[in-house]
Protein backbone atom coordinates (compact mmCIF):
# COMPACT_ATOMS: atom_id res chain seq x y z
CA UNK A 1 0.00 0.00 0.00
CA UNK A 2 1.52 3.59 -1.13
CA UNK A 3 1.71 5.31 1.81
CA UNK A 4 -0.45 8.85 2.02
CA UNK A 5 0.86 12.03 1.35
CA UNK A 6 2.46 12.85 4.71
CA UNK A 7 0.61 15.62 6.14
CA UNK A 8 -3.03 13.97 5.54
CA UNK A 9 -1.40 10.64 7.30
CA UNK A 10 -4.11 10.86 9.55
CA UNK A 11 -2.19 7.71 11.90
CA UNK A 12 -0.10 11.01 12.79
CA UNK A 13 -2.65 12.94 13.72
CA UNK A 14 -3.53 12.13 17.46
CA UNK A 15 -0.02 12.27 18.38
CA UNK A 16 0.45 15.60 16.67
CA UNK A 17 -2.62 16.68 18.38
CA UNK A 18 -1.55 15.96 21.74
CA UNK A 19 1.40 17.29 21.65
CA UNK A 20 0.02 20.60 20.19
CA UNK A 21 -2.41 20.87 22.96
CA UNK A 22 0.52 20.72 25.24
CA UNK A 23 3.03 23.04 23.56
CA UNK A 24 -0.06 25.61 23.06
CA UNK A 25 -1.22 25.12 26.24
CA UNK A 26 1.86 25.35 28.02
CA UNK A 27 2.62 28.95 25.70
CA UNK A 28 -0.18 29.91 26.40
CA UNK A 29 -0.44 29.72 30.42
CA UNK A 30 3.19 31.22 30.06
CA UNK A 31 1.92 34.11 28.57
CA UNK A 32 -1.12 34.85 30.60
CA UNK A 33 1.05 34.09 34.24
CA UNK A 34 4.07 35.76 33.05
CA UNK A 35 5.41 36.80 29.91
CA UNK A 36 2.21 39.55 28.80
CA UNK A 37 2.37 41.12 32.38
CA UNK A 38 5.84 41.53 32.14
CA UNK A 39 5.97 42.89 28.48
CA UNK A 40 2.52 44.91 29.52
CA UNK A 41 4.37 46.45 33.10
CA UNK A 42 7.24 47.73 30.91
CA UNK A 43 4.83 48.85 27.63
CA UNK A 44 2.25 50.29 29.67
CA UNK A 45 4.52 51.28 32.80
CA UNK A 46 5.97 53.77 30.12
CA UNK A 47 2.97 55.28 28.50
CA UNK A 48 1.66 55.74 32.33
CA UNK A 49 5.41 57.31 33.05
CA UNK A 50 5.49 59.56 29.77
CA UNK A 51 2.05 60.54 30.81
CA UNK A 52 2.61 61.44 34.24
CA UNK A 53 5.64 63.07 33.00
CA UNK A 54 3.70 65.54 30.46
CA UNK A 55 0.81 66.12 33.51
CA UNK A 56 3.89 67.24 35.40
CA UNK A 57 5.04 69.24 33.37
CA UNK A 58 1.54 70.76 32.40
CA UNK A 59 0.87 71.55 36.73
CA UNK A 60 4.41 73.60 36.98
CA UNK A 61 3.89 75.05 33.99
CA UNK A 62 0.64 76.94 35.30
CA UNK A 63 2.50 77.52 38.78
CA UNK A 64 5.28 79.28 37.01
CA UNK A 65 2.54 81.39 35.28
CA UNK A 66 0.92 82.02 38.12
CA UNK A 67 4.28 82.81 39.68
CA UNK A 68 5.06 85.37 37.07
CA UNK A 69 1.47 86.65 36.89
CA UNK A 70 2.06 86.80 40.87
CA UNK A 71 5.74 89.01 40.33
CA UNK A 72 4.08 91.31 37.46
CA UNK A 73 1.29 92.18 39.64
CA UNK A 74 3.61 92.74 42.70
CA UNK A 75 5.89 94.73 40.37
CA UNK A 76 2.91 96.72 39.23
CA UNK A 77 1.79 97.18 42.99
CA UNK A 78 4.81 98.82 44.04
CA UNK A 79 4.95 101.13 40.74
CA UNK A 80 1.85 102.31 42.18
CA UNK A 81 2.96 103.02 45.72
CA UNK A 82 6.44 104.64 44.57
CA UNK A 83 4.11 107.15 41.97
CA UNK A 84 1.67 108.03 44.96
CA UNK A 85 4.71 108.47 47.58
CA UNK A 86 6.20 110.73 44.99
CA UNK A 87 3.44 112.26 44.21
CA UNK A 88 2.72 113.15 47.46
CA UNK A 89 6.42 114.20 48.48
CA UNK A 90 6.37 116.86 45.95
CA UNK A 91 2.35 117.71 46.71
CA UNK A 92 4.05 118.28 50.41
CA UNK A 93 7.09 119.71 49.24
CA UNK A 94 4.71 122.40 47.30
CA UNK A 95 2.76 123.27 49.40
CA UNK A 96 5.66 123.93 52.23
CA UNK A 97 6.91 126.07 49.45
CA UNK A 98 3.61 128.02 48.80
CA UNK A 99 3.50 128.23 52.73
CA UNK A 100 6.89 129.39 53.54
CA UNK A 101 6.25 132.00 50.43
CA UNK A 102 3.20 133.16 51.49
CA UNK A 103 4.97 133.81 54.85
CA UNK A 104 7.80 135.51 53.31
CA UNK A 105 5.15 137.58 51.10
CA UNK A 106 2.99 138.42 54.26
CA UNK A 107 5.90 139.47 56.95
CA UNK A 108 7.68 141.51 53.58
CA UNK A 109 3.97 143.24 53.50
CA UNK A 110 4.17 143.73 56.91
CA UNK A 111 7.68 145.35 56.97
CA UNK A 112 6.53 147.32 54.02
CA UNK A 113 3.62 148.50 55.98
CA UNK A 114 5.71 149.69 58.89
CA UNK A 115 8.41 151.28 56.31
CA UNK A 116 5.52 153.23 54.66
CA UNK A 117 4.42 154.12 58.08
CA UNK A 118 7.86 155.18 59.42
CA UNK A 119 8.36 157.04 55.90
CA UNK A 120 4.86 159.04 56.39
CA UNK A 121 5.90 159.46 60.14
CA UNK A 122 9.07 161.66 58.55
CA UNK A 123 7.61 162.77 55.97
CA UNK A 124 4.94 164.68 58.31
CA UNK A 125 7.69 165.06 60.80
CA UNK A 126 9.41 166.68 58.06
CA UNK A 127 6.09 168.40 56.68
CA UNK A 128 6.05 169.40 60.35
CA UNK A 129 9.65 171.11 60.27
CA UNK A 130 8.92 172.47 56.89
CA UNK A 131 6.52 174.77 58.37
CA UNK A 132 8.59 176.06 61.21
CA UNK A 133 11.32 176.50 58.90
CA UNK A 134 8.89 178.52 56.90
CA UNK A 135 7.68 180.61 60.08
CA UNK A 136 11.25 181.40 61.07
CA UNK A 137 12.30 182.32 57.62
CA UNK A 138 8.97 184.20 56.74
CA UNK A 139 9.70 185.74 60.99
CA UNK A 140 13.44 186.49 59.72
CA UNK A 141 12.17 187.92 56.34
CA UNK A 142 9.39 190.32 57.75
CA UNK A 143 11.81 191.21 60.10
CA UNK A 144 14.90 191.69 57.87
CA UNK A 145 12.83 193.83 55.53
CA UNK A 146 10.57 195.90 57.73
CA UNK A 147 12.66 195.99 61.13
CA UNK A 148 9.54 195.27 62.71
CA UNK A 149 9.46 191.63 64.58
CA UNK A 150 6.23 190.13 64.10
CA UNK A 151 4.25 187.72 66.06
CA UNK A 152 4.80 184.60 65.74
CA UNK A 153 1.14 183.91 65.66
CA UNK A 154 0.91 186.11 62.47
CA UNK A 155 3.94 184.23 60.92
CA UNK A 156 2.37 181.30 61.46
CA UNK A 157 -0.98 181.62 60.16
CA UNK A 158 -0.01 183.49 56.96
CA UNK A 159 2.45 180.20 56.30
CA UNK A 160 -0.55 177.83 56.46
CA UNK A 161 -2.95 179.86 54.44
CA UNK A 162 -0.04 180.10 51.80
CA UNK A 163 0.95 176.48 52.13
CA UNK A 164 -2.81 175.82 51.76
CA UNK A 165 -3.33 177.19 48.68
CA UNK B 1 16.19 11.43 -0.60
CA UNK B 2 17.49 14.38 -1.06
CA UNK B 3 15.91 15.33 -3.92
CA UNK B 4 12.53 14.14 -2.56
CA UNK B 5 10.57 17.58 -2.23
CA UNK B 6 7.76 15.51 -0.07
CA UNK B 7 10.30 13.79 2.70
CA UNK B 8 10.41 16.85 4.54
CA UNK B 9 6.77 16.53 5.88
CA UNK B 10 6.88 13.51 6.80
CA UNK B 11 6.35 12.77 10.09
CA UNK B 12 9.50 11.14 11.93
CA UNK B 13 8.23 9.09 15.58
CA UNK B 14 11.33 9.59 17.64
CA UNK B 15 9.75 7.22 20.79
CA UNK B 16 6.42 5.63 21.39
CA UNK B 17 4.33 6.93 24.24
CA UNK B 18 1.78 3.76 24.01
CA UNK B 19 -1.69 3.50 23.10
CA UNK B 20 -4.52 4.95 24.09
CA UNK B 21 -8.21 4.76 22.51
CA UNK B 22 -6.63 2.71 19.46
CA UNK B 23 -4.94 6.05 18.66
CA UNK B 24 -0.76 5.57 19.14
CA UNK B 25 1.10 8.51 20.50
CA UNK B 26 4.45 9.03 19.68
CA UNK B 27 7.03 11.56 20.31
CA UNK B 28 7.72 13.24 16.59
CA UNK B 29 9.85 15.56 14.98
CA UNK B 30 6.61 17.96 14.54
CA UNK B 31 6.49 17.62 18.79
CA UNK B 32 10.34 18.68 18.58
CA UNK B 33 9.55 21.58 16.49
CA UNK B 34 6.34 22.67 18.34
CA UNK B 35 8.42 22.41 21.74
CA UNK B 36 11.31 24.03 20.17
CA UNK B 37 9.41 26.85 19.21
CA UNK B 38 7.31 27.32 22.67
CA UNK B 39 11.18 26.94 23.88
CA UNK B 40 12.08 30.03 21.91
CA UNK B 41 9.31 32.53 22.10
CA UNK B 42 9.65 32.23 26.05
CA UNK B 43 13.09 32.34 26.08
CA UNK B 44 13.33 35.32 23.77
CA UNK B 45 10.33 36.84 26.22
CA UNK B 46 12.00 36.35 29.05
CA UNK B 47 15.11 37.34 27.81
CA UNK B 48 13.92 40.55 26.66
CA UNK B 49 11.67 41.42 29.31
CA UNK B 50 14.76 40.91 32.47
CA UNK B 51 16.13 44.25 32.67
CA UNK B 52 12.88 46.15 31.90
CA UNK B 53 14.24 49.29 31.10
CA UNK B 54 12.52 52.50 30.46
CA UNK B 55 14.82 53.15 27.45
CA UNK B 56 14.88 49.68 25.81
CA UNK B 57 17.74 47.95 24.48
CA UNK B 58 17.85 45.86 21.25
CA UNK B 59 16.24 42.82 22.17
CA UNK B 60 13.25 44.21 24.67
CA UNK B 61 12.81 46.77 21.37
CA UNK B 62 11.98 43.37 19.39
CA UNK B 63 9.77 42.48 22.34
CA UNK B 64 8.62 45.73 22.64
CA UNK B 65 7.82 45.74 18.62
CA UNK B 66 5.75 42.51 18.56
CA UNK B 67 3.79 43.72 21.50
CA UNK B 68 2.70 46.71 20.20
CA UNK B 69 1.88 45.36 16.60
CA UNK B 70 -0.42 42.74 17.91
CA UNK B 71 -2.05 45.06 20.49
CA UNK B 72 -2.55 47.67 18.03
CA UNK B 73 -3.93 45.16 15.76
CA UNK B 74 -6.36 43.59 18.08
CA UNK B 75 -7.43 46.66 19.63
CA UNK B 76 -8.40 48.02 16.13
CA UNK B 77 -10.69 45.05 14.98
CA UNK B 78 -11.80 43.83 18.32
CA UNK B 79 -11.68 47.20 20.29
CA UNK B 80 -10.41 47.74 23.97
CA UNK B 81 -12.79 45.10 25.31
CA UNK B 82 -10.94 42.68 22.94
CA UNK B 83 -7.71 43.23 25.47
CA UNK B 84 -9.18 40.23 27.18
CA UNK B 85 -7.96 37.88 24.85
CA UNK B 86 -3.95 39.67 24.19
CA UNK B 87 -2.41 36.53 25.79
CA UNK B 88 -4.06 34.35 23.06
CA UNK B 89 -3.74 36.15 20.29
CA UNK B 90 -0.47 37.09 20.99
CA UNK B 91 0.44 33.78 21.73
CA UNK B 92 -0.84 32.44 18.23
CA UNK B 93 1.15 35.40 16.40
CA UNK B 94 4.69 34.17 18.31
CA UNK B 95 3.73 30.70 17.64
CA UNK B 96 2.57 30.73 14.07
CA UNK B 97 5.37 33.41 13.29
CA UNK B 98 8.27 31.52 15.23
CA UNK B 99 7.25 28.04 14.00
CA UNK B 100 7.08 29.51 10.38
CA UNK B 101 10.79 30.77 10.84
CA UNK B 102 12.19 27.98 12.49
CA UNK B 103 11.10 25.45 9.69
CA UNK B 104 13.00 27.63 7.36
CA UNK B 105 16.59 26.60 8.64
CA UNK B 106 17.62 23.27 6.95
CA UNK B 107 16.70 20.06 8.89
CA UNK B 108 14.10 21.42 11.15
CA UNK B 109 10.53 20.28 10.49
CA UNK B 110 8.26 22.94 9.76
CA UNK B 111 5.08 22.36 12.29
CA UNK B 112 2.71 24.76 10.89
CA UNK B 113 2.91 22.74 7.18
CA UNK B 114 1.24 20.03 8.87
CA UNK B 115 -2.70 20.39 8.39
CA UNK B 116 -3.34 18.61 12.06
CA UNK B 117 -1.37 21.49 13.24
CA UNK B 118 -2.73 24.43 11.60
CA UNK B 119 -6.31 22.96 12.03
CA UNK B 120 -5.84 22.65 15.75
CA UNK B 121 -4.80 26.40 15.54
CA UNK B 122 -7.83 27.42 14.09
CA UNK B 123 -9.74 25.32 16.46
CA UNK B 124 -7.95 26.63 19.22
CA UNK B 125 -9.30 29.99 17.69
CA UNK B 126 -13.41 29.08 16.61
CA UNK B 127 -13.87 27.40 19.77
CA UNK B 128 -12.83 30.33 21.87
CA UNK B 129 -15.29 32.50 19.84
CA UNK B 130 -17.42 29.92 20.39
CA UNK B 131 -17.43 29.46 23.79
CA UNK B 132 -16.98 32.94 25.05
CA UNK B 133 -19.53 34.14 22.45
CA UNK B 134 -22.47 31.76 24.32
CA UNK B 135 -20.89 32.61 28.03
CA UNK B 136 -21.06 35.98 27.05
CA UNK B 137 -24.74 36.61 25.18
CA UNK B 138 -26.31 33.80 25.68
CA UNK B 139 -28.48 32.52 22.76
CA UNK B 140 -28.11 36.19 21.41
CA UNK B 141 -24.55 34.65 20.38
CA UNK B 142 -26.97 33.30 16.88
CA UNK B 143 -27.36 36.65 16.73
CA UNK B 144 -24.22 36.58 14.53
CA UNK B 145 -26.35 34.98 11.80
CA UNK B 146 -28.97 36.92 11.29
CA UNK B 147 -27.65 40.37 10.16
CA UNK B 148 -29.41 43.54 10.62
CA UNK B 149 -31.33 45.42 8.06
CA UNK B 150 -32.51 42.24 6.28
CA UNK B 151 -35.97 41.90 4.96
CA UNK B 152 -37.98 39.09 6.91
CA UNK B 153 -38.50 36.93 3.52
CA UNK B 154 -34.44 36.65 3.05
CA UNK B 155 -33.84 35.63 6.37
CA UNK B 156 -33.27 32.11 6.18
CA UNK B 157 -31.19 32.47 2.86
CA UNK B 158 -29.00 34.80 4.39
CA UNK B 159 -28.44 32.90 7.64
CA UNK B 160 -27.84 30.12 5.73
CA UNK B 161 -24.82 32.07 3.82
CA UNK B 162 -23.64 32.98 7.49
CA UNK B 163 -23.99 29.83 9.02
CA UNK B 164 -21.68 28.18 5.98
CA UNK B 165 -19.02 31.55 6.00
CA UNK B 166 -19.08 30.79 9.80
CA UNK B 167 -18.34 26.79 9.68
CA UNK B 168 -15.94 27.69 6.87
CA UNK B 169 -13.41 29.94 8.77
CA UNK B 170 -11.89 26.73 10.50
CA UNK B 171 -11.32 25.81 7.30
CA UNK B 172 -10.27 28.10 5.14
CA UNK B 173 -8.09 29.93 8.41
CA UNK B 174 -6.21 26.45 8.39
CA UNK B 175 -5.83 25.61 4.75
CA UNK B 176 -4.27 29.00 4.00
CA UNK B 177 -1.47 28.82 6.61
CA UNK B 178 -1.00 25.06 5.88
CA UNK B 179 -1.07 25.94 1.92
CA UNK B 180 1.43 28.43 1.91
CA UNK B 181 4.11 27.06 4.38
CA UNK B 182 3.50 23.35 2.65
CA UNK B 183 3.94 25.24 -1.29
CA UNK B 184 6.51 27.40 0.01
CA UNK B 185 8.57 24.64 1.20
CA UNK B 186 8.36 22.24 -1.58
CA UNK B 187 8.99 25.25 -4.34
CA UNK B 188 12.09 26.03 -2.55
CA UNK B 189 12.99 22.61 -2.11
CA UNK B 190 12.39 21.86 -5.93
CA UNK B 191 14.68 24.42 -7.14
CA UNK B 192 17.60 23.66 -4.38
CA UNK B 193 17.07 20.30 -6.06
CA UNK B 194 17.95 21.52 -9.53
CA UNK B 195 20.93 22.92 -8.28
CA UNK B 196 21.80 19.67 -6.89
CA UNK B 197 21.37 17.58 -10.03
CA UNK B 198 22.54 20.51 -12.61
CA UNK B 199 25.68 20.72 -10.88
CA UNK B 200 26.44 17.12 -10.61
CA UNK B 201 26.50 17.28 -14.50
CA UNK B 202 29.72 18.73 -15.11
CA UNK B 203 30.92 22.28 -16.34
CA UNK B 204 28.09 23.43 -18.25
CA UNK B 205 25.94 21.81 -15.56
CA UNK B 206 27.48 24.23 -12.90
CA UNK B 207 26.95 27.15 -14.67
CA UNK B 208 23.28 26.31 -15.95
CA UNK B 209 22.76 25.87 -11.93
CA UNK B 210 23.30 29.10 -11.55
CA UNK B 211 19.85 30.38 -12.61
CA UNK B 212 18.01 27.59 -9.91
CA UNK B 213 20.47 29.36 -7.14
CA UNK B 214 19.60 33.14 -7.68
CA UNK B 215 15.93 31.51 -7.56
CA UNK B 216 16.37 29.73 -4.21
CA UNK B 217 18.10 32.29 -2.81
CA UNK B 218 15.03 34.89 -4.08
CA UNK B 219 12.48 32.26 -2.57
CA UNK B 220 14.25 32.03 0.35
CA UNK B 221 13.79 35.74 0.74
CA UNK B 222 10.30 35.26 0.01
CA UNK B 223 9.41 32.59 2.32
CA UNK B 224 10.86 34.60 5.19
CA UNK B 225 8.26 37.29 4.19
CA UNK B 226 5.34 34.38 3.96
CA UNK B 227 6.50 32.99 7.00
CA UNK B 228 6.17 36.48 8.81
CA UNK B 229 3.04 37.63 7.06
CA UNK B 230 0.86 34.08 7.14
CA UNK B 231 1.35 34.65 10.79
CA UNK B 232 0.16 38.35 10.39
CA UNK B 233 -2.97 37.27 8.63
CA UNK B 234 -3.85 34.34 11.09
CA UNK B 235 -3.51 36.75 13.98
CA UNK B 236 -6.06 39.47 11.90
CA UNK B 237 -8.47 37.00 11.13
CA UNK B 238 -8.37 35.98 14.54
CA UNK B 239 -8.89 39.13 15.93
CA UNK B 240 -11.83 39.88 13.59
CA UNK B 241 -13.30 36.22 14.84
CA UNK B 242 -12.92 37.29 18.28
CA UNK B 243 -14.64 40.08 17.60
CA UNK B 244 -18.33 38.70 16.38
CA UNK B 245 -17.55 36.64 20.14
CA UNK B 246 -17.49 40.27 21.69
CA UNK B 247 -20.23 41.76 19.36
CA UNK B 248 -22.48 39.51 17.34
CA UNK B 249 -24.69 41.95 16.26
CA UNK B 250 -23.26 43.48 12.97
Amino acid sequence: MKAPFPPFDTQKYPSQILWYVIFFGLLYLLMKRFLVPRLSTIVEGRAARISGDMEEAQRLRVESDKALGTYEKALADARTAAHAIAQAGTDEAKAAAVKQRADIESSLSAKLEEAEARIGEIKAKALGDVGAIAEETAAAVVAALSGQQPSSDEVAAAVSSVSSK
Amino acid sequence: MANDPIHQFHIQEYFPLGQFGGMEFHFTNSAFAMGATVAIVTGFLLLATSKASLVPGRLQSVAEMAYEFVASTLRSSAGKEGMRFFPLVFSLFMFILVANFFGMFPYFMTATSQIIVTFALAMTVMLTVVVYGFMRHGFGFLGLFVPHGVPMAVVPLVSAIEVISFLSRPISLSVRLFGNMLAGHITLKVFAGFVASMASLGAIGVGGAILPLVMTVGLTALEFLVAFLQAYIFTVLTCMYLNDALHPGH
